[in-house]
Order: structure tokens, then sequence, then C-alpha cells
């Protein structure tokens, strides 16, 4: 499988899916 | 007025613009640009005057943010960092994020970057292991920097945020 860090869009969406995990993670132990 | 946190916040993000500023600039421009110019035999102008300044800059441009942003944290910095306080997750995820990336300037991308910029002897072997280490801890850096910054300021608008 590719590194998706090879390419630029491959870098912003692996950015963007760790954003939601974090985000979900945060919200969930704040209890919203 | 406070001055320690509101110089501290003004210092961390100005830092933090030219940071991460530079960061993009390595990973949207610099890395197409030196490709195109080794294929064209312009390579050297980048290497010699381009790089050493941009590297410098950008390495105590990390350190200076990552120095304001523990003094804005002040006494909240442990909460912060082993999220005791409810208040202090978000930003306690985006400093983390920002640590790691400290890390990565300075254990991954600049020592790798001396090797590759000849500002330390290294054979091609070597050389060639320093370019995909270094590029692989800057993509890293740049991925990280998406959720960092969302958490940067979800820390200080968390209602926005996590309301």
């Amino acid at each position: 499988m590719k590194n998706p860090l090879d390419s630029l869009w491959g870098t912003i969406i692996s950015g963007l899916i760790l954003t939601l995990i974090l985000h979900n993670i945060v919200a969930y132990a704040l209890g919203g | 007025m406070e001055w320690v946190p509101a110089i501290s916040r003004w210092i961390h993000l100005m830092a933090g613009v030219m940071w991460i500023g530079l960061l993009y600039y390595f990973n949207f421009v610099n890395v197409a640009a030196a490709k195109a110019a080794a294929a064209d035999g312009t390579a050297a102008g980048i290497s010699k005057h381009v790089m050493p300044r941009a590297l410098l800059y950008f390495r105590w441009a990390a350190v200076v943010t990552w120095l304001a942003g523990a003094a804005l944290l002040g006494r909240h910095f442990f909460e912060a960092f082993v999220f005791l306080n409810r208040a202090y997750y978000a930003i306690g995820i985006g400093a983390w994020l920002g640590t790691i990336m400290l890390f990565n300037v300075w254990v991954l991308i600049w020592p790798n970057q001396k090797k590759i910029l000849g500002i330390v002897q290294a054979t091609d072997d070597e050389k060639n292991k320093a370019r995909r280490v270094a590029f692989l801890a800057s993509r890293t850096n740049t991925a990280f920097s998406i959720p960092m910054l969302y958490f940067m300021a979800a820390g200080a608008h968390s209602a926005l945020f996590f309301g």
C-alpha cells in the first residue's frame, strides 16, 4: 500500500481524518 | 491587562505563523520546486541560499512557539498535558501535537537536513536515507498541523467547537 504522506492530498486527508477522530474523542470525554 | 499571558499569546501566534508558514512552504512549494530544479540542474541555488535560511527560522520559530505556548499555559501546563481538567482537554491535545511536531523538527528534520545540505559529512547512501526520513517527518508535521491548529482554536473557544 502506498504511503499517504507521499502525496500532498494524502497528507491533508490524513490530517483531516486525525482531526475528526480526536474531535470525537474530546467531545465524548466532555460528554457532548 | 495581564502582561504575561497577553504577550505570550501574541508571541505564540507570531512565532507559530512563521513555523507553520515555513512548514507549508517546504511541503506545498519546495518539495516540487526542488524536484523541478534538480531536473534542470538549478537545485544548487535552493540548497545553498534558500534552505539554510528557511530552516534557521523554521527550527527556532518552533522553539519560540513552544516556549510561548508553555508560558501561556502557565500554572495550567501540567493539567493540560496530563488531561487533569476538562477545561484543558482541547488545548492539551493541541499542546501534545505541537510538542510531537517540535520533536520531529529537532530530532528528525534538522539533523537529516544537515546531511542533505552538506552541513555535516554524509555518504550518498546516508543522504538518501536522510532525505526520506526528513521528508516523512515533515509530511507528518503537515498532517499533524491540521488537528493541532483545530485544537489550538478550540482551546480558546471551547463552546464553539464542543458546545
